[in-house]
């Protein structure tokens, strides 16, 4: 049994301690958010974020995550209630297929929780690893952008009313 | 037997729902002259009602007032579901928010073919509307029988008709179960230009909330309870033969249910995901196979396809008499092997449960899919149900219908159980179906007013679509013991074309001759890519026409005006020259490009202008922006249109500067994202500028493919201009450029 936290939940897991995190996600927890790409960790499409950097779930071995948070996209909203990130998306209608979408949410969302005031090139250089086949990449750096200023915004007013 | 028409065969009431299901099936019950008659009738008839003529395989009405929108196509990621909402809630009057849509499915659905060809708003865009239009004028004729009032005196808003004196009747209260059930007419009342609420607004895509929250949104993310997980090992390269395996080891490892051997078809099932995929790694170690060394040198691709037995097709024979030249041309073009690359590999999922298979697929076309799969199972289609769900991007003819398959072959080996079946990644890269490698020559000449005077146009292509079709065309069917013969590739005929799409020049030339070299040896596995051969046709027209432009000293957007009689066409190419600033100055180092097409020369018109980046020393080239304008005829959803475009122009940038499948004598040998790069974000442009040119009471005009032509054309232009190198062989990469430069 391997004790996993996942959105803040835990889990003990029955697969094997070497089985790529990816796959304990989607097969044992039913979360759809991590994607199988590659396989390889060179496309992204399973981004989760691990203590708040973005790690590709796909090569990742759950022996390696015990006491550590993971979250996925699944973690940063709901359908109902979604979060700032997911709410810039959905504002910039930033998807055609979607398939890669939720790993570029996760390693937006790790680079902006780091640091909300980003730059353009840092968007960028920061989304290099994740590939995108629809061409949407255009919407997702406005996207990422929106979900900045909203972080900034949420910590503003968060700040203001601690004073 | 006839196909031509079909007539409701069957209907029955679902248990506890109330909806009707109507099945379609082909029945040779009518007359001839019935048949012929109702033939003649449904050519009238607008779109897809043409096959699918009653209303209510279109729209439903349940009694609480919610409706039920039905579509033979499937959803891409293009916004199609979004679209066909808007057309059909803003013509019958109803909430956006009361519709549903239900996408191909042959048990629900009527059969529209494949979702290929940027053909979903012509087709089902436009019978969905006429068909909404028709339900509308039905209902208000029944409340003119109910409110004994005269028809002009009735109105329809919020799913309800409307009397002068207030009173109303809801859609649910006027509807009843035959009502809808009638053939479709010619002509509808469709809604004024002015009175339409949706179509031609920005509504927010009805799928993108699910897929950034993690809502089950794609056929990989289905599970049934008990569903199994399946892997198959493919032989290394066309051809091979398995001469040993011994399954007995994998068959003992953790969770493994079963290994399937059938002649070359190989694959495991397992209780879990990575238990398979572990189980299929040992499965593939333990196989032999014997390959045999038959793909062609990819150094000699070019001179191979030339030498390959062609069929030699005149698509275009208006030559004028001979005159006198003042220069001319003539250039060669080439482009590889090029991958759709979907992000996610190919899945589906599949159970055989009595005596009956259900299918679900991301495939392109459920009800060829159907059939396709029936043969490779020796059942009658109507014990196969394919459903479609969402896949990851496809970009035309992926490995979706080959997974659908292997999910069924195994399915039937285990009955009552749900088998998910996902491709591995290199499966994905060496097994999917490419966009053929193709070659084309052109020579023209100029007279002496600067004039293209006779134009002479030759491409060696093979086929652009080996679809299913039958199980010969499916990597199973061909792969187990009793193969099924692969079909005959032939040629999409004109004016669509497959290899020759878009090779007939749009601009008035006072003679031209365009040649159609069809190749059928295929040594590599191909199919339908986004535009078909439209990508390398107009990338070559449109190089080529830069290349006359200088030799005529004359300005690229001005020599192309000069032969564009078109106003739809020439708005386009003006519009995108304005926005970008063509007469600008540019940054040393960059350089300027355009290019503009017709898709097709019947659907949308895409002019694209990119500024380009050139860096000698490396030979990086980047586009650094692009602008485009399109004219798509009347537009349902601006942003939808607009995403597509974009979107084109990005991926053709990418197939463009980066992309060519290689191989050596054996094996395919871009098998991940390593041997086969895509653009990245460094490479994405500052910005990407489209404009709209909306038509309303135009013809909707299919959009989504419109841009990989002119995308990739502009920026060899661009690429040109910047750094003096003229590139003919896709992709530009950095060391053609440096050579070209040092050259």
């Amino acid at each position: 049994m391997v004790k996993l936290t996942i959105n803040g939940q835990q889990h003990e897991v029955t697969a094997d301690p070497d089985t790529p995190l990816l796959y304990v996600l989607r097969d044992e927890l039913a979360l759809n958010g991590a994607k199988f790409g590659c396989g390889l960790g060179q496309c992204g499409a399973c981004t989760v974020m691990v203590d708040g950097k973005a790690v590709f779930s796909c090569v990742t071995p759950i022996l390696l995550l015990e006491g550590r948070q993971v979250t996925t996209v699944e973690g940063l909203g709901t359908h109902d209630n979604p979060g700032p990130m997911q709410r810039a998306f959905i504002a910039e209608q930033a998807a055609q297929c979607g398939y890669c979408i939720a790993g570029m949410m996760m390693r937006a969302q790790a680079l902006l929780q780091d640091n909300p005031a980003v730059s353009d090139a840092d968007i960028r250089a920061a989304l290099q690893p994740n590939l995108c086949r629809c061409g949407t990449h255009m919407r997702i750096l406005r996207a990422v952008r929106r979900a900045a200023r909203l972080m900034q915004t949420a910590d503003a007013g968060s700040a203001s009313k601690n004073q | 037997m006839r196909k031509d028409y079909i007539i409701v065969s069957r209907r029955r009431v679902l248990a506890g729902t109330g909806a009707l299901v109507v099945s379609f099936c082909s029945v040779p019950l009518l007359r001839a002259q019935e048949a012929q008659q109702s033939r003649d009738d449904a050519q009238q008839l607008p779109g897809s009602l043409k096959t699918a003529p009653f209303l209510d395989s279109w729209i439903r009405i349940n009694a609480d007032g919610r409706i039920t929108v039905f579509t033979g196509k499937a959803e891409l990621g293009q916004g199609l579901k979004t679209a066909l909402l808007q057309i059909a809630a803003d013509e019958l009057d109803v909430p956006f928010a009361w519709t549903t849509l239900v996408t191909a499915d042959t048990a629900r659905t009527p059969n529209e073919g494949f979702t290929s060809g940027s053909h979903s708003m012509q087709d089902s865009g436009t019978a969905i509307r006429h068909a909404a239009a028709q339900v509308r004028e039905l209902l208000k004729a029944q409340a003119v029988e109910r409110l004994a009032v005269p028809p002009q005196s009735l109105r329809t808003e919020n799913a309800s008709v409307v009397a002068e004196d207030g009173r109303h009747l809801s859609y649910g209260e006027l509807v009843s179960e035959e009502l809808l059930h009638v053939r479709a007419v010619a002509t509808s009342e469709l809604k004024d230009r002015a009175a339409l609420k949706l179509i031609g607004t920005a509504v927010e895509r009805v799928d993108i909330p699910a897929k950034v929250t993690g809502g089950a949104a794609y056929v990989q993310d289905l599970r049934f309870p008990g569903m199994l997980h399946g892997r198959v090992v493919r032989p290394p390269s066309y051809g091979a033969q398995l001469r040993s395996v011994d399954t007995g080891a994998v068959e003992r490892m953790p969770g493994v249910i079963k290994a399937i051997r059938d002649g070359n078809f190989l694959a495991v099932v397992s209780e879990r995901e990575y238990q398979c995929v572990t189980a299929m790694r040992a499965l593939a170690a333990a196989a032999h196979w014997e390959e045999k060394a038959q793909l062609p040198r990819q150094q000699e691709l070019t001179s191979f396809l030339l030498r390959l037995p062609s069929q030699d097709i005149a698509i275009l024979d208006q030559r004028g008499p001979a005159q006198a030249a003042h220069k001319t041309l003539a250039a060669t073009y080439s482009r590889p092997y090029q991958a759709h690359g979907s992000i996610g590999p190919s899945c589906a999922v599949a159970r055989f449960e009595d005596n009956a298979l259900t299918v679900w697929t991301h495939t392109q076309g459920v009800y060829p899919d159907r059939a396709a799969i029936a043969q490779l199972l020796g059942t009658p289609p109507e014990e196969v149900r394919c459903i479609h769900v969402e896949g990851s991007g496809c970009y035309g003819h992926n490995g979706a219908d080959d997974a659908a398959a292997d999910a069924a072959l195994i399915a039937r080996e285990i009955p009552g159980r749900a088998i998910r079946v996902q491709w591995m990644r290199e499966q994905e890269h060496a097994w999917e179906p490419y966009g053929p490698a193709m070659l084309t020559k052109v020579i023209a000449s100029l007279d002496g007013s600067g004039k293209v005077l006779d134009w002479d146009y030759a491409l060696w292509s093979n086929s652009h679509t080996e679809r299913p079709g039958g199980a010969g065309a499916l990597i199973a069917g061909q792969t187990i013991a009793q193969p099924f013969p692969k079909p005959a590739p032939r040629p999409i005929p004109q004016p669509e074309g497959g290899g020759d799409r878009n090779a007939i020049p749009i601009y008035k030339f006072a003679s031209a001759r365009v040649m159609h070299h069809f190749l059928s040896d295929m040594p590599v596995r191909v199919s339908a890519l986004r535009s078909l051969g439209a990508y390398m046709n107009v990338f070559s027209i449109e190089s080529f026409m830069d290349e006359h432009a200088q030799a005529a000293g004359s300005d690229p957007v001005e020599f192309r005006l000069k032969h564009l009689e078109d106003e739809r066409a020439r708005a386009v190419v003006t519009t995108a020259a304005e926005r970008f600033g063509w007469s600008q100055r540019l940054a040393t180092g960059h350089g300027r490009g355009f290019a503009f097409a017709r898709y097709k020369n019947l659907a949308a018109y895409c002019a694209v202008a990119i500024e380009s980046e050139v860096t000698p020393e490396t030979g990086r080239a980047r586009a650094v922006r692009a602008v485009a304008a399109v004219d798509a005829g009347q537009v349902i959803n601006p942003d939808g249109l607009v995403n597509q475009i974009e979107g084109g122009i990005i991926q053709s940038i990418s197939w463009t500067l980066y992309e060519q499948v290689t191989f050596d004598e054996r094996r395919i040998t871009t098998i991940d994202w390593s041997t086969y790069p895509i653009l990245r974000f460094n490479a994405v442009p500052d910005s990407v500028e489209v404009h709209v040119l909306d038509r309303p009471g135009q013809p909707f005009l299919g959009a989504g493919e419109a841009t990989q032509g002119p995308a990739a054309a502009a920026l060899a232009n661009a690429i040109a201009n910047a750094s003096g190198a003229r590139l003919r062989d896709l992709p530009l990469t950095r060391e053609r450029i440096k050579a070209a430069i040092a050259a």
